[in-house]
């Protein structure tokens, strides 16, 4: 795990050095450094040194917490991003338990109701998530829920109405797969001879799906509920876009188009501690869930 | 369930009628992905064809119709089929040859992902050791990578352009073929055909491209088949971000940008081209699902 660290650190590291001269990466357009100060920023980023050392000087201030004063808003870009993390921790929290929550259900519901309506109900909702833009559902939801019924507000953050539009959008963008999976996994153990066995001795129905199938149908679900986060990270960056909410993505975004380097690689190498983090709970809880990968590991 | 026996009264007689090309087209829906092909060659048309399909030219504006209504809305007219943007550009030309971009982008990039991916799966398959373990150290890295934000430094450094997109595209694309290529490739060159391959003085060389490639093939068209849907989708959202294909360039993600404000006055605006990618991306993980439970169905976990 520090080693994909380092890895994404050189990768973001890597990028500052193939064009030009860093220096101009960490100048605000428009403004004209005098001699002196152009030479000692270079000295600073250790230019006048070989790739490896400026590296080391590049992630010793990161890992302080220095990755350069922001162009724009002129202050520390650790603290700028550190003042956004909960809005994003809230919005993702939230919308990821209910893509988790909802897929789940909705998986199990559609297997076991099988070639109904309802089950074919489940596949295109499963369907539309899996194959329409963040941004344009969010918009379309906008569209009907915030300007055409007037129930909900369009943007920014606030009680908790404004949570409703972005967590759908997220959770039913992040619960699509994971639907059609449980699907195709419970159908699969249903058809097994534990199973047929439990219903010829008379279990009732709900208590054959709920304690017999669905332990072992949902392995792969939550494996894959694991893997999800990564997708839910591009989700926010889009979704927090659409609806203005003040957490990290839109600040990534914003700060992309005033070319802030200094705040982009910030927020970049934050979010990629925050995505190993939550990629090594999962690892965790995976091996907490199905003992099996605990032997199969070592 | 009786059948043959003739019931009584004539509300089954009427259903017993059978009209056998119903039938037979029917069979075939269920069968085959006939409506996400044809959505396919709908696209690959409009794509290939694009400036002798398209009534008005994409980047053209004209000012008697700032925002014009599709041809169903009450002020619709059928020169603007879906109607126009905000400063009277034909919606319906433009998503013309947006599919252009979307579509040889998504196809540049998935051949050169299978391509390079494949490669190196089955080669570090092969060879084992050292450099086996290198490669799948770099493709764990590349799937622990945020893509979108390292999307967003790049677009940075270098500025947004269709190059930076294909690069981008390309080198997160390549792992997935990387990763299930080397799996194949360790299970086939335990077989004994391949021993005897081996045996009858077949070099390494040989053995890879004319005894495990075959062997592979399958599942990479499988994966490349679902993978240009998720391609497409990416790269609207970086074009959508403003960090895709830049302006002028009738891109879908960027269309759908330029209109969101106009979704409380002129919801086509942002909707139309936005359907578009909703319609391609279905076609083609429809397609995509539909090959991989004929061709490879052990590849169901990836989806």
């Amino acid at each position: 795990m520090v080693a994909v660290m380092i890895g994404i650190s050189i990768i973001v590291f890597g990028l500052s050095r193939l064009t030009g001269d860093p220096r101009l990466l960490y100048m605000t357009p428009g403004t004209r450094w005098s001699q002196e100060v152009w030479d000692a920023r270079g000295r600073e980023l250790g230019l006048d040194k070989p790739m490896v050392v400026q590296y080391l000087v590049w992630a010793g201030n990161a890992v302080q917490g220095d990755f350069g004063d922001s162009l724009w808003h002129k202050r520390n870009s650790l603290r700028i991003i550190i003042e956004k993390v909960p809005a994003t921790l809230q919005l993702s929290g939230i919308s990821y338990l209910l893509a988790v929550v909802l897929g789940v259900t909705l998986g199990t519901i559609s297997a076991v109701t099988r070639g109904s309506f309802l089950d074919i109900g489940v596949r295109s909702f499963a369907l539309v998530g899996q194959a329409a833009p963040p941004f344009w559902l969010a918009l379309i939801l906008i569209f009907i829920f915030a300007v055409h019924l007037d129930w909900l507000p369009t943007s920014r953050r606030g009680d908790w109405t404004n949570f409703v539009l972005p967590a759908t959008t997220l959770a039913w963008l992040g619960s699509a797969g994971l639907a059609r999976l449980t699907r195709s996994s419970l159908l699969e153990v249903l058809d097994s001879e534990y199973i047929k066995l439990a219903r010829a001795k008379g279990v009732s129905t709900s208590k054959v799906i709920i304690k017999h199938a669905l332990k072992n149908a949902l392995i792969a679900p939550l494996t894959v509920a694991a893997i999800l986060l990564a997708s839910f990270l591009t989700g926010t960056v889009v979704v927090e876009t659409v609806f203005a909410w003040p957490g990290l993505g839109r600040l990534a975004v914003d700060a992309t188009k005033k070319n802030d380097f200094p705040l982009v690689t910030g927020i970049t190498v934050i979010f990629a501690a925050m995505f190993l983090v939550s990629s090594l709970l999962a690892d965790l809880l995976y091996a907490y869930i199905d003992p099996r990968i605990r032997i199969y590991d070592s | 369930m009786i059948r043959d026996t003739p019931l009584p009264n004539d509300v089954s007689e009427r259903s017993k009628v059978r009209i056998p090309v119903v039938g037979t087209l029917y069979r075939w829906v269920r069968r085959y992905p006939v409506l996400p092909v044809m959505i396919a060659i709908v696209l690959a048309i409009m794509a290939i064809f694009a400036p002798w399909i398209a009534p008005n030219h994409p980047l053209e504006s004209e000012l008697d119709y700032l925002a014009a209504p599709p041809v169903w809305v009450e002020g619709g007219s059928w020169d603007y089929v879906l109607g126009a943007d905000k400063i009277g550009r034909d919606l319906l030309s433009r998503i013309i040859h947006g599919s252009r971009i979307s579509l040889s982008v998504a196809f540049i990039v998935i051949i050169c992902g299978s391509v390079i991916g494949s490669g190196i799966g089955i080669a570090s398959g092969m060879a084992g050791g050292v450099w086996d373990e290198v490669a799948m150290r770099i493709v764990d890295l590349v799937y622990a990578t945020p893509f979108l934000l390292i999307a967003l430094v790049a677009a940075v450094v270098f500025g947004a352009s269709l190059q930076l997109v294909l690069i981008l595209l390309t080198i997160f694309s390549w792992p997935i073929f990387a990763r299930q290529t080397r799996g194949l490739t360790l299970q086939l060159k335990n077989m004994d055909y391949v021993a005897s391959a081996r045996v009858t003085g077949g070099s390494e060389y040989r053995i890879a491209f004319r005894h495990i490639l075959p062997g592979v093939v399958n599942t990479v068209v499988v994966i490349a088949t679902l993978q240009i849907g998720s391609l497409i989708l990416t790269e609207s959202v970086l074009s959508y971000l403003g960090v895709g294909i830049p302006a002028p360039q009738p891109a879908w993600g960027s269309m759908v940008a330029d209109g969101r404000e106009f979704i409380t006055t002129a919801w086509w605006v942002p909707v139309m081209p936005g359907g578009a990618i909703f319609l391609t991306v279905f076609a083609f993980n429809f397609i995509g699902d539909w090959l991989r439970d004929y061709l490879d169905p052990r590849l169901r976990q990836i989806d």
